[in-house]
């Protein structure tokens, strides 16, 4: 045997350590290093589709990505992804690993105390879903049908305090269960976040769900650190252009199969 | 790290506590009944019934015994709406536990039949009785008699079968507990409230079940 597996895993780790060093950022300044640089980092997720996973090329995808690169190409600048994790994304971007996070970020008063955020890029909410056949326009419509929910969930919370004593709430064990109750009809409406109705959608199913109103909305926000107020002035520009010119809703429709609500 | 019990957290769910024990109680006495119907009538098809009978009862016990409830519930609630049979959740959960205990106890209750010795069928029609007086006093009865524990058990297993049935949002004890456990945090209290309620239920059918015996078969010594 010309290799062993001693050499074969020394190779590996030298490989490793020679990626990790190439991958190790420089420190991230402002808005005129970046275009000075000619690259923007982007703290992009990874793991939560439709707004970032991993492509057929290993290469991430999803609305965060896309909305990642529109901002670069509109500052004239290339995008460098920097995957990251829903726990990490706010110290990447304070530790200057990434002058931006767009990765399906919400605001929150905590939040709000150490980074900055855009104006609102991605829909993000539950609410009720339905068929177009079924009139329901706000929670006391609900009366008289079979709601479908998925048990404990934060919206299985939410629609129980508003939901009529008429309503007959189906709580079932997880989302593919609710998701199957509302695709064979065992329920008429289901309450559920925008992402899972994307997902239902992306199977072109014959009951399509399309939103009937809003329980709970936190939307997807831009976070960029605190001292840098030309950068945000700048992406909340690009973001707001973007709206006008309807590059952003096209993303809204790529990924979440949905134009963007009227609050954008 | 001790655990501190709480099970004050629980009152305020006696409710759907006791609508879940209703809702099991109903699930086992319609399946167990019907369940038990169609187990007679597949093992009198399966033994002694027409010949042209017996290949499709057969497939029949043979499919639902090699394939878990679970699958056969999620057929019967998500799978025949797409043909457009759409069962509510309860008509859902009774047929899918009466074909599964009809093709298990078929098994059991041919058993019993088979046991009985075929002089014994001769026996029946030479005192004039018709066909239908010979399958029952004389072929069925004491068919029932012999396998009436093991089918007690098999009804109990059912029982325990309708827990699967909170997968389609049927309100029995286990969507009781887990429901609870969602809202509390308190799943070892849930749970332990759910295990005692099954045992208890479990003990009691048993002992339904042995007065049944006694009472269905008064000239033998009582069926246990």
């Amino acid at each position: 045997m010309p290799f062993d597996r001693r050499s074969l895993l020394l190779a590996g780790f030298g490989l490793l350590a020679a990626a990790g060093l190439s991958f190790s950022p420089a420190r991230a300044e402002g808005l005129d290093d970046i275009l000075k640089a000619g690259v923007i980092k982007v703290a992009v997720p990874q793991d939560f589709p439709p707004f970032g996973s991993v492509g057929p090329d290993l290469k991430p995808v999803g609305y965060d990505i896309d909305v990642a690169n529109l901002i670069a190409a509109k500052l004239g600048v290339k995008a460098e992804l920097v995957p990251v994790t829903s726990a990490n994304r706010i110290p990447y971007l304070q530790t200057k690993k990434a002058d931006l996070v767009i990765s399906s970020l919400g605001k929150n008063p905590d939040r709000e105390k150490v980074i900055d955020f855009s104006i609102a890029y991605a829909p993000f909410f539950n609410g009720a879903f339905a068929p177009a056949d079924v009139k329901v326009t706000k929670p006391e419509d609900l009366a008289g049908l079979t709601v479908g929910v998925t048990r404990g969930a934060n919206e299985d919370m939410e629609l129980t305090k508003i939901a009529p004593a008429t309503a007959e709430i189906k709580r079932y064990e997880d989302n593919n269960s609710t998701i199957s109750a509302f695709l064979s009809g065992q329920v008429k409406v289901i309450v559920t976040g925008n992402v899972t109705a994307a997902a239902i959608l992306a199977r072109n199913p014959p009951r399509k769900p399309e939103v009937k109103f809003l329980i709970k909305e936190s939307p997807c926000y831009v976070g960029l650190n605190k001292d840098e107020p030309k950068l945000l002035e700048k992406v909340n520009a690009i973001l707001t252009a973007a709206k006008a010119d309807g590059s952003l809703n096209a993303i809204s429709k790529k990924w979440l199969g949905a134009d963007l609500p009227a609050s954008f | 790290m001790a655990y501190v019990f709480d099970y004050g957290a629980i009152v305020p769910y006696a409710p759907l506590i006791a609508k879940g024990v209703g809702i099991t109680v109903e699930l086992t006495v319609i399946g167990g009944a019907l369940g038990v119907g169609l187990g007679i009538v597949c093992a009198w098809a399966r033994s002694l019934g027409p010949r042209w009978l017996r290949p499709p009862v057969t497939l029949y016990v043979e499919l639902i015994r090699n394939t878990p409830f679970l699958i056969q519930l999620f057929f019967i609630f998500f799978g025949l709406p797409s043909i457009g049979v759409s069962l509510g959740e309860m008509q859902a959960a009774i047929l899918a536990m009466v074909i599964n205990l009809g093709a298990y106890g078929c098994e059991i209750i041919r058993a019993g039949i088979e046991a009985t010795p075929r002089g014994q069928f001769e026996a029946g029609a030479s005192l004039a009785m018709t066909r239908i007086q010979t399958f029952r006093h004389v072929v069925l009865m004491p068919a029932l008699q012999r396998i009436w524990p093991a089918l007690t058990s098999q009804i109990v297993i059912v029982m325990f079968g309708s827990a699967v049935c909170s997968q389609i949002a049927v309100e029995d004890i286990t969507f009781a507990a887990n429901f609870i456990q969602s809202r509390t945090f308190r799943a070892f209290e849930a749970y332990i409230i759910a295990t005692v309620l099954y045992l208890v239920l479990a003990l009691i059918l048993r002992q339904v079940m042995r007065s049944l015996g006694t009472l269905l078969f008064p000239r033998r010594r009582a069926a246990r």
